[in-house]
């Protein structure tokens, strides 16, 4: 692997790469976001983003509850979010446990969603604790039951020891694994890895490994998708298209709930990385309740006056 | 791939319903509206629409003016004790917040600044002055200033343009806690904001003449500086008119502070956070359309980073939302006038003469109106005008440095110094640049960050005397010190 000839994959070399990278004031960045946030979008912006965020939403469900009936039924909203439109667009993947693909992909296919992504949460999610081996395993099985995308999360205790080399060849042997026709996200759990440095860090680790997309958070540890890390996340993107003219993608996840607040993360995407950015391929976001909001949001501009919430479907 | 979209929002206006101009402004005189005699308009700078006519005060209002301060600082508000004058002055903050929507939308109509901006930096900060030195007023023996300090009486104070009503907060707030009573003038062309001020005076029943206002232009500031009847001076605008007016005060018995202009150094060192530099050299120079004489308007990077934070720089300021200062989006609004985007034209064509390299962002400006586009010079030296000179406007010089220690020297050699920005992630070289710097405030890894618990103000030319904080305060008083 190249790597984008910014590394040699030896730990010296990665050591180098990292050094180079200028700091992130968190002051300066935690005001970037906020004054971001003021951005007011209305009319016909409004209705382009709600239209654009709805077909990023990687619907998800991640519960030890989870059954195929469960499943079912997450897809079926994903092909046809409003079953009453069929204007609203599909989203842009389902996203569930490794022992759920299979049923997930065959019911999408079942009902006219094949263009419905089947993303696999992967190396022992949400903790990362477990062997190579298990974690190799654990993604061998979500790629053999026909996922398409794998969200693969990174050992934050070795990250957060220094082990860059470590977490970097974990996410290189499983970019191979993955090949080139499945899309590889890495989640850091930002919550976890805490400052904005290593975010930054941790973005351009990823980046030079082989990610397709690098990807904020489990959902299962707060705080999540905080605006101020994506904005750090999608200067990294910026930055290093710069440097190797290949655009990666970004996913938020966890704590995106409503429409203001996808709208926000919209904005930052669109004054950070770019509006190239502003696309399914490369913008994702992870979330489970924030669909219906989104719906509702949608059926108010068309109708001038909010629905009950009977009017949207509870999954 | 599939087509990238452009994500262009929507107009996003402001309403403007919640104001009410009046056709016809006068003088606020002894607690009342007094009509004016003669009148000049102000427009709205977007547009250029006349929004109404501002009164000329001439010698008969500015004497009626201070005789009423005089008559209310004898009879009434030299007679209150502080804890009394704190009260009116929390009461002037509250309502301040209550029509803070109000004052924005008038301030963003008469001065072209962005209603973003007026909303959430001008009206806030100004309504925190007011609460900041309202706690002061019954606590001013334990200012540190001395235990038998007198306030000076009757305050005559003149302000600029750019932040009319945060600029009318940092002069009236301290001059009431401390006892003063007040004679304001606002600029010639922003006078409408302190117009409605003066309704909110009238709202919190501040007793009669404690605070007086004239309109009118240079000839008003004239009568008040050289009239016989006041005992301070505070004064807000060019270097120009600062020695004017510390000529005109050095052989009377008044007392004098200046706020006048700058050239600010912004030091980027290559060990700096290099995003949020860049949101900081855009906060330093394109904040209120540069329009602000603390302005990071001398961009000094270090040589081996001046190819990446340039084209970065460019790639931001191109992002920037030039455009109807009542969009909610909108980032950088009007020139405040005619008169003064000819003085920044006609610097930039100085600038472009003299060999520096011009880069403006790509804008659409509106049909009508005074507009600008963010603007940068490179290559540009010492030896510049555009290095030496305010602008007054949205247009950033960039020099280069080698070491820290050229840094300083290029940063020093100006007579200004009112402030300064330092970019570093390293603490050892921060603390050793700020004490090296000769400027009165003094950014690190921020920039244009205002508090009223601060005090500002400037070294050599950018002026006498501080602002806000302990500081500000003393120049309200007299006997502080070490009797």
């Amino acid at each position: 692997m190249s790597f984008y000839g910014l590394v040699d994959g030896t730990e010296a070399s990665l050591k180098k790469y990292l050094g180079a990278l200028s700091g992130v004031d968190q002051v300066g960045a935690d005001a970037r976001a906020a004054m971001l946030a003021t951005r007011s979008i209305k009319t016909s912006s409004k209705r382009w983003a709600i239209d654009t965020a709805i077909s990023m939403v990687d619907l998800t469900t991640l519960e030890g509850a989870d059954t195929p009936g469960k499943v079912q039924a997450l897809c079926t909203k994903a092909v046809r979010p409003d079953p009453m439109n069929s204007d609203v667009p599909s989203v842009g993947a389902v996203c569930v446990y490794n022992d759920m693909v299979r049923i997930a992909r065959i019911h999408l296919d079942s009902i006219g969603g094949e263009h419905v992504g089947v993303a696999a949460v992967s190396t022992a999610f949400p903790s990362g604790r477990a062997s190579m081996a298990v974690k190799i395993q654990d993604t061998q099985d979500a790629l053999d039951a026909g996922a398409s995308e794998i969200d693969m999360v990174i050992d934050r205790g070795a990250f957060l020891r220094g082990d860059y080399i470590g977490v970097f060849n974990e996410i290189v042997q499983i970019r191979k694994l993955c090949g080139t026709g499945v899309h590889l996200k890495v989640i850091f759990e930002t919550g976890e890895l805490v400052t904005y440095d290593n975010v930054r860090k941790a973005s351009f680790l990823a980046m030079a490994a082989g990610a397709d997309f690098i990807k904020t958070s489990t959902g299962k540890v707060t705080p999540a998708a905080t605006p101020p890390v994506v904005l750090v996340m999608l200067e990294a993107v910026r930055d290093f298209y710069t440097m190797t003219n290949t655009r990666i993608g970004v996913k938020p996840a966890g704590g995106i709930k409503n429409t203001k607040d996808a709208l926000k993360q919209l904005v930052l995407v669109n004054e950070t990385a770019g509006p190239e950015w502003l696309t399914p391929t490369l913008f994702r976001i992870g979330a489970s309740s924030l669909l219906n909001d989104l719906l509702m949001q949608r059926m108010k501009m068309d109708d001038g006056y909010y629905a009950s919430p009977a009017y949207v479907t509870i999954d | 791939m599939e087509t990238p979209v452009n994500f262009d929002y929507a107009p996003a206006p402001e309403s403007r319903a919640i104001v009410t101009i009046k056709p016809t402004y006068g003088h606020f005189i002894a607690g009342k509206f007094v009509a004016g005699r003669k009148h000049f308009p102000t427009i709205n700078p977007a547009t250029e629409e006349v929004l109404s006519q501002i009164a000329l005060a001439g010698k008969a209002e500015v004497d009626s003016a201070i005789a009423a301060a005089r008559k209310a600082y004898i009879t009434t508000w030299s007679k209150l004790s502080g804890k009394e004058r704190g009260k009116y002055l929390f009461r002037i903050a509250r309502i301040m917040q209550e029509r803070a929507r109000e004052f924005a939308v008038l301030e963003t109509l008469d001065n072209g600044k962005p209603i973003r901006e007026s909303r959430d930096v001008d009206v806030p900060l100004a309504a925190a002055h007011f609460f900041y030195h309202a706690g002061w007023a019954d606590k001013l023996e334990f200012a540190g200033l001395g235990t038998s300090t007198k306030p000076h009486g009757v305050a005559g104070q003149i302000i600029p343009w750019n932040f009319p009503l945060l600029m009318l907060s940092w002069k009236v707030a301290p001059a009431l806690a401390t006892g003063n009573t007040v004679v304001l003038k606002p600029a010639e062309s922003t006078s409408l904001t302190a117009l409605l001020f003066a309704e909110v005076c009238q709202q919190a029943e501040l007793p009669a003449g404690v605070v007086n206002i004239v309109t009118g232009d240079g000839s008003t500031g004239a009568l008040i500086v050289n009239h016989p009847g006041i005992d301070k001076i505070a004064f807000t605008g060019s270097t120009e008119v600062g020695k004017i007016i510390a000529r005109a005060v050095a052989p009377t018995h008044k007392s004098v502070t200046l706020e006048l202009g700058g050239k600010a150094a912004n030091i980027i060192f290559d060990d700096a956070a290099i995003d949020e530099a860049i949101e900081g050299i855009v906060n330093g120079v394109f904040f209120n359309q540069g329009h602000v004489c603390c302005a990071g308007s001398r961009l000094l990077l270090q040589e081996n980073i001046v190819d990446e934070v340039l084209e970065k720089l460019k790639v931001r300021m191109a992002k920037i939302r030039v455009g109807d200062p009542m969009d909610k989006n909108t980032d950088l609004g009007a020139i405040n006038s005619k008169e003064q985007l000819l003085k920044i034209q006609d610097l930039s064509r100085v600038g472009e003469s003299e060999g520096g390299a011009r880069w403006s962002a790509p804008c659409d400006f509106p049909k009508k109106g005074f507009w600008f586009a963010p603007t940068i010079f490179t290559g540009v030296t010492q030896a510049h005008r555009i290095a030496r000179e305010e602008i007054f406007g949205p247009v950033l010089s960039v020099l280069t440095f080698r070491t820290p220690q050229e840094a300083m020297d290029k940063a020093n050699n100006t007579p200004f110094g009112l402030s300064a920005g330092i970019w570093s992630e390293k603490g050892s070289r921060i603390l050793w640049a700020s004490q090296q710097l000769r400027a009165g405030v003094i950014w690190v890894n921020t920039f244009n960050k205002f508090d009223p618990t601060s005090p500002f103000g400037g070294y050599k030319e950018s002026g006498w005397g501080r602002e806000g904080g302990r500081h500000g305060l003393s120049a309200y008083l007299k006997g502080v010190g070490h009797e």
